[in-house]
Order: C-alpha cells, then structure tokens, then sequence
C-alpha cells in the first residue's frame, strides 16, 4: 500500500510551502507582450507578491493595486479599482490588463466582472482586453491561481481561427532558460508554435542602454487569439485537473487536439515530447537533439553509482515534483518524500500509477508545510533534497544538502537562468544532483570512515 | 515646476501625485505625506500587518503566529535577518491558512486549537496572534480567543490588530508598539531608580546592529536593560520599566512607544542614530551627557576616539573614489533617509533625490532642511517616478530595498541595500566603514564601464 498522508487535519500549517493564489496569477500576465496586472485588495498584497518575485527573477515587477483601505472595505472597492485602472493606463499603456482578486476583495464579495463591464463601458474603451481572475487567497495556491489565470485569457481572448501550423504550447510555471530550451526544441524539430505564457525574455530580460518599464517580448495577443487554430495543443500540466486546464478548455471548446505531458526533465518525458512533436508534424527527430539525448545517457551511466547513494525530500509544485520523481527514478535515487503544497488529485495517483512498486517506502504530502516535510524527511534519513529555496531549512536544521529548481530561489542568483528541461537541461540537473551528493559525501568521508571502522590506539583526533 | 512629463512614453506622471513631489529651494506647499496610497499608481509600499510584523519578528522565543489565508505567513518567513544569541522560534512562520469554509463559519475555533497546538509543541511564553485583511471583515474575536488561550496555558497570548487595509504600514507599527505596551509591566511607584541602565528602542539587530550598540555602551558603564526588539525575549520586554532611559533609533516605528512609556512609566526618552560616524558620536555624547557621570564621560571619549581611528582611515580612502557621486534614496522610514543623507556627506557624495515609504511630516521638514537646493523629496514614489527622477537628476546609485534593486541595475546604476534581509551591519563605526566599503563596491564596480 502506497502511504498517503492528508495534512488537512492541521489546525496550524509552520513554515508554509505554497504561496497564494493571486501570486500564481500574475506570472502568466507577466508572460505577455505588454501587460500590466491590478490586485484588487489592500496595497500590501501587491507589494509582497512583487517583491517575492523580483527576489527570484531579479527583475522590476511592477504590479498595481487597487489599494483598498478601510473606506472601501467598508463600501465596497469599485471606485479604487476603476480609478486604479484609469491610473494604471495612463503610466503604462497596456495592451491588456489583469485584474487579479484577493481575500479582502473576495470576502467583501466585490464582482469584479461587473466592474470590468462597466468599467469598458463608462471610458468606451469597448472590446480592450481587461481580463479578471477570481483569485482568493484562502482558495487554491499559486500553482491553481497560475493555471486559472491561463485559462480566463485564453478563453477571453481566443477567436475562432482557421486552421494554421502553429502548435499550442502550455506550461507550468518554468524558469525563462527552460522556455528558451523547449523553444529551440520545437525549432530543430521544424515545429512552429505559440508559446503561452512566455516569460522568456520578460522575466529575463538583457540589460539595454534605453529601460522598458513592461519588458520587451512575451506572447502576442493575436498569437493567443489564433490558439484555436492550432494544429494540436501541448501542456506539460500532467497532473493538473480538467476543470482548471487551459489546454482541455482548447479541445472541448475548439477541438484543438490536447497532448497533456509531463515537464520535458527526465529522458521518458523528452521521449515523450519528441514523439508527440514527430507524430504532429512528421518530421523525423533532429540529428543534433539525438546526439543531446546520448550525451544524456552517457552522464545517465558515468553517475549512476553515486546516484544510488542517493535518498531524496522532492517538493514544490506538482508539475515540478511530478517531474523531478521520475527522474529520480530513472537514475537509481531513491524518492523518500514527495511533497506538495498544492492540494492535487492527480499527482501521487499518476507516479504510483506509473512507477508504483518503486515508490512502496516513500512518503507522500499533499498540503504539506515544511516542517512535516522536514520532520518526514529526517525520520527516512534523506540526504538530498531537491526544490526551491524554502527548503533551505533542511539544509540548516538537518545537514541535508538542497539542489534548487523551481519557484522560488531567493537565496541564490540565477534562478531564472536554471536550466532543466529538455535532454540537454535534464543532464545539467542531473550534475547538480549527482554533485551535490558527491560534496556530501566528500565532506564527510574522512570522519565517517574513521568513525565507523577505526578502533586501534586513539591518537589526537 | 515640477516637470511631469514622461517624455520617452509620450504620457505623464499621474496629477494627483504631484502634491507628493517636491523640489528643494522651490516655492513649495507642504509636502503631502501620511496618506493613503492612491490606487493604481504601484506603490512601493505594504500594508498594517508587515509594519506590525516588522517590528515584533525579532522577539526571538515568541510564537508568531499569523491568523489569515497561507500568503500572509508565507511572504513573511524568515526573510529578515534579525540575529538572536538565543532562542530560534521566530524564525518559524506559523499560519491558521484559513480556508473557504473558515471565511463562512469564522475561524476562532481554528485559531484556538492553533494555539493550543503550538503551546503544547513548543511551550513559549508569548504567542503574538496577527490579525489579517479577512480577519477584519469575518470579525472574529481574536481578543477574546486570546485572553481565552492565555487564561488556559497560564502565558501572554496577545492580539495583533494589523488587519491589512486599516491602515498604512506606520499603522502596523503603531499596533505592534501597542502590543508591547501590554506586555510591558507597568512601573511600580517608589521603584527606585535604575542608575545608568536604559532601553534601546528601535533596533531590529539586523546583522549583530544591537549587539554592536550594546557593546559601546557597556563600555562607557551603561547596562542595556533591553533592545526592543532585536533578540529580545518575552521576560526581558517585561522588564523594561525598570529602565532611567529609552534611547530611539527608529523613531518612525518606536517613537509611538517612547512617547508612551514616558507617559505611563515615567521614562524619559532620546532620538538617536547610530547610522555613521557623525551620528554615532554625537549620539554616544549625548546619552553620556544625560547620565552626567564623569566616568561615564571619558569612557565615551575614549570609545570615539578609539572606534574612529580604527575606521577613519579606511573611509577616507573610499572617499577619494567617490568624491561628487550623487544619490537617490528610496526607504521605508524619514530616520534611516535622514540619517542617509549624512552618511553620504561623510564619503563626499551628494544625495539628489530622496524619499520615504512612510515618512512623517516633521520628518520631511528635516530632510528638507538637510539637503542642497535642486534635491527632488517625494513620499510613496512608484517605479515611474524613481526612474524618471534618478535618470533626470543624474544619480549614480540607489538606495533602497529588494523591489527597487532590480530597477536600479537595469538603469545601471549603482544600489545599497538597506533592507531588513541584508547581511552586513550598518550601525555605529563598523557599519559606517562597511557601508562606505559597500557603496565603494557597488559604485567603483568594472562591470559598469561594460554598459
């Protein structure tokens, strides 16, 4: 029997590990061209959330707010947001803006698409592209805000489209060199695409001489409108519900055909891409992405012996551990606890499904905080721990050394430039982690030797 | 005039902002300040409850605990680097994550079995409860869940009331110094007084700063009663009655509470600064003075004298490098701007713009008189105002916090952290000489001959 554990019982959560909903929210508007977001809530909502993701990205994340104070809580926020809004365009001049909820709005039970309807109406600003999003923050996490919001754009702004060769790309919240691999894989595969969100440039932006205050790139709003269009779809959100997946929205309101992957780490789920993109366009898999994916079993070999050594802790959103479990697996690391903070159906049904009698002793967390993480993590004697920057305490309290992947990383530079996906990015993870245990073990080993097997005449020791 | 232009985006600033931008040794009405943010213009700044939680974190053996949906708790764990000799427990953020069904049936049962579960596992003496924006509007009792819980567990269990939109973040200082006031066990009539034992009031002991400050004091013969609150405990904050002096050093989020302790408890109370070698001096002089003990005098000269000759000659050498650099600024509070502006006096750079998150009026009236005519003064600036105003004023660097750092570098400038999460003390001689050497690293960089 697989060994679940629901944490939903807790009255106290220590040491949280998702993040809220509106958070999750704002990246996807951040991946396209010229858009600006408002949090329809207390100011410090925006200021948390800005700051939480430019500590990741290194990046000026200017997000409004529609600064509700006791006034409005009291007689509701329509005016601050509308005033909000007129404030907001005339500094930026958005071509689309998202109007993200909040606890305090939501509570207030402010309807926000009445707002944006009279809003459009009352400054005639007809069909211009305000997007609102229902996002709590005592309702889902970030990772369900991210996908939610993908999915009210999408629906707001496809348009019926003739058929056309561009394939939908969908995914997770993955750092911009992740986004510039899988795009330079849909290039030597021959494979057009539209890639949504794209914060590739934008939340990586190159310094330049003249500043953008919205970074230059992201996806286009036509390139959005003509998803329906799409010769297929393809989402790496594996794990996610249908009911919040904006690649399902595009097959059952479009017939735009859903090829729903796992992230592209791991050599099955690059087989699996490559396949999917070969069975979509016919073209025969790139000499060059073969060659990345030998050099990838040639690294797969030279360490697997250290790898076995290897007793993961594996957190952070569920398209992200999905992935990383499995590439776990396929080299011989032992997956001791898989957490999530996201409340997620599909996850620890889909790894058992899939690699079940490997994952008989591991421990699994829906929900989880991070000290059942930790707590967990120590009792199975894990000495590697693989996700963000908030299981830095496993490190400090536990001695178990962290490699960092995903959202967020504010401890270290360069989270944006982390690269994992593809042959070519699952190799560099895979060094982070084999040399990670490595260092452990060559920190210790002197001491651990002779404490183990020494028994002769102390000396000074 | 003021030029609002935004000439590269062919827009303007916002005209309701206007009021909040001034320019020195121009015919100017009173600066607008201690107002509320106007919406959509992307204030820097947060809300109640991070004002609160700001200056009550570093009580290093309380739960805080945080009553309200995860983001609150999670935006807030542990990212400051307040320093404890002690007990760790602040550094664990605790949250009740309320839910859908929390919203609708209240969350007061949620938050006491919170705490009684948190009392058990880890027996504190102070469990701070946090009230959040939802809080505010379900209307649950936290007082009384609270006086409740502490009547159970025999402990201090005390109600923050830092719902998020009440307010600005100065508001959230004001409820902190609240809590505090309750915690503070009123002075006894006829207690004798303390001799040279005072309490030093805000001081978050970011990188060792209080440890540092406590030092020179116990070398000039005054014993700290209690930092409020870098690693501060439960006991030692009790305490602070006993105390024949408080000296301030954040006046923005304490000066609430001096005010307040002179009043109830009859303790007297000192602006100070120990930001920079003319501000830490002059304040050293002035709180021996207050004891006016000879011996207590000289240990004061001696301690400047010595602590000067250590760093003077490293500053002086930075200086020479650095000589006619200009400066923005860009902080939370008016004390750390004010006392900015002198540091950078002390290593021959001249600030050209200056602004607060939450500055005070009386605050601004001495930044005003502080810096050179031409100098921009905003209060609540945005991104758009920052660049606009650093580029037009040809500032060198920035300082400022983690949300403006990214917005100096791709302006290419220069930036200072002078944040709550940074790693290096700033305070008394070792900080100045690190914060000249901090801003000799960033402005004397190679890598900006490459832009």
């Amino acid at each position: 029997m697989v060994n679940k554990e629901n944490d939903n019982f807790r009255s106290v959560t220590e040491n949280p590990c998702p993040m809220c909903m509106p958070l999750g929210a704002i990246l996807p508007f951040k991946g396209i061209e010229n858009a600006m977001v408002i949090i329809h809530g207390s100011q410090g909502c925006a200021t948390y959330m800005r700051r939480h993701i430019a500590e990741h990205y290194n990046e000026p994340i200017d997000v409004a707010s529609s600064s509700i104070s006791e006034r409005g809580a009291v007689y509701g926020g329509e005016d601050n947001l509308k005033k909000g809004l007129d404030n907001l365009i005339q500094l930026y001049n958005p071509d689309i803006i998202g109007i993200l909820t909040t606890c305090l709005a939501e509570t207030i039970g402010e309807d926000i698409e009445r707002i944006s309807h009279d809003y459009l109406e009352e400054r005639g600003l007809g069909e211009y592209p305000l997007i609102p999003v229902p996002t709590p923050g005592y309702g889902l996490s970030h990772s369900e805000g991210y996908f939610l919001a993908l999915k009210k754009i999408i629906s707001r702004l496809a348009r019926p489209t003739s058929g056309h060769q561009k394939i939908n790309i969908i995914t997770p919240n993955l750092s911009p060199a992740d986004l510039r691999e899988i795009k330079r894989i849909f290039t030597l595969m021959g494979a057009q695409y539209t890639l949504f969100p794209d914060i590739s440039d934008t939340l990586d932006s190159p310094y330049t001489k003249a500043y953008h205050k919205i970074p230059e790139g992201g996806t286009r709003l036509s390139d959005i409108a003509a998803m329906p269009g799409a010769p297929a779809t393809i989402q790496f959100a594996h794990t996610l519900e249908d009911n919040l997946s904006p690649g399902h929205y595009l097959e059952a309101a479009c017939g735009v055909p859903l090829f729903n992957l796992p992230v592209p780490i791991g050599l099955e789920a690059c087989d699996s891409l490559l396949e999917v993109l070969h069975q979509i366009t016919g073209n025969p898999i790139a000499g060059s992405l073969l060659r990345e994916r030998g050099r990838l079993l040639d690294a797969m070999i030279d360490s697997h012996k250290y790898n076995a050594q290897g007793r993961s802790v594996i957190f952070g959103e569920p398209e992200l551990v999905y992935a990383v479990t499995r590439t776990c697996l396929e080299n011989g690391i032992k997956p001791l606890v898989v957490a999530t903070g996201s409340r997620n159906k599909n996850l620890f049904a889909l790894l058992t499904g899939k690699s079940g009698n490997q994952l008989i002793d591991t421990r699994f967390l829906s929900e989880a905080d991070f000290t059942s993480i930790r707590m967990h993590a120590k009792a199975k004697g894990a000495n590697l721990a693989i996700g963000s920057s908030e299981g830095r305490f496993l490190t400090e309290r536990e001695d178990i050394p962290l490699v960092r992947i995903g959202f967020p990383i504010h401890d270290r530079v360069g989270g944006q430039r982390l690269l994992s996906v593809g042959y070519t990015g699952t190799t560099m993870l895979l060094d982070r982690i084999t040399n990670a245990l490595l260092e452990d073990q060559q920190r210790h080993y002197r001491l651990n030797m002779y404490l183990n097997y020494f028994s002769g005449e102390q000396e000074t020791r | 005039m003021i030029d609002m232009s935004l000439s590269h985006v062919g827009a303007s600033l916002v005209e309701e902002r206007k009021s909040s931008i001034q320019i020195k040794g121009q015919p100017n009405p009173a600066l607008k300040c201690e107002s509320s943010s106007i919406a959509g213009c992307v204030s820097q700044r947060a809300c109640v409850y991070c004002g609160a939680r700001v200056v009550l974190n570093p009580i290093t053996d309380a739960v805080h605990l945080v009553h309200g949906p995860i983001g609150c708790a999670s935006y807030t764990w542990d990212i400051r680097g307040s320093l404890s000799s002690g007990e760790e427990l602040y550094r664990l953020s605790f949250s009740t994550d309320l839910k859908e069904r929390d919203i609708i049936f209240g969350g007061e049962k949620k938050l006491a079995k919170a705490i009684d579960d948190l009392v058990e596992k880890y027996r504190p003496p102070l469990v701070l409860v946090y009230s959040t924006c939802i809080v505010g509007i379900i209307g649950d009792d936290l007082e009384a869940v609270c006086r409740a819980a502490a009547g159970r567990h025999g402990i201090e269990v005390l109600p923050v009331q830092s719902s998020g939109f009440a307010g600005s973040k100065s508001d959230g200082y004001k409820a902190a110094c609240d809590v505090l006031l309750r915690l503070i066990q009123p002075r006894q009539e006829r207690q004798p007084a303390a001799g040279a034992m005072l309490n030093y009031l805000g001081d978050f002991n970011l990188a060792g700063e209080a440890w540092i400050i406590s030092d020179y004091l116990r070398r000039m013969g005054i014993k700290l009663n209690v930092v409020f609150t870098g690693d501060s405990s439960c006991q030692a904050l009790k305490k602070a009655a006993g105390a024949s002096l408080n000296i301030i050093q954040c006046a923005g989020s304490m000066g609430y509470l001096g005010r307040a302790m002179q009043e109830r408890d009859g303790i007297p109370y000192m602006n100070v600064s120990f930001l920079g070698l003319e501000d830490t001096a002059a304040s050293l002089r002035r709180i021996a003075q207050f004891f006016n003990d000879a011996g207590i005098t000289k240990n004061c000269e001696d301690l400047i004298a010595e602590e000067t000759k250590r760093v003077e000659a490293e500053i002086w050498g930075y200086r020479q490098d650095l000589a006619g650099k200009k400066a923005a600024i860009y902080v939370g509070g008016g004390f750390k701007a004010i006392s900015l502006i002198k540091q950078f006096r002390e290593i021959g750079i001249d600030v050209v713009m200056i602004g607060t998150q939450t500055g005070r009026r009386e605050e601004y009236d001495t930044i005003n008189r502080l810096v050179d005519d031409g100098t921009v003064v905003l209060d609540d600036a945005n991104p758009t105002e920052l660049e606009k105003f650093m580029l037009q004023q040809g500032a060198d660097l920035l300082v400022g916090g983690v949300k403006e750092r990214p917005l100096a570098y791709k302006l290419g400038l220069a930036f200072i952290d002078h944040n709550h999460d940074r790693k290096h003390p700033l305070s008394g001689f070792a900080g100045a000489v690190n914060f000249a050497r901090e801003v000799h690293d960033t402005v004397c960089s190679p890598v900006w001959q490459y832009l």
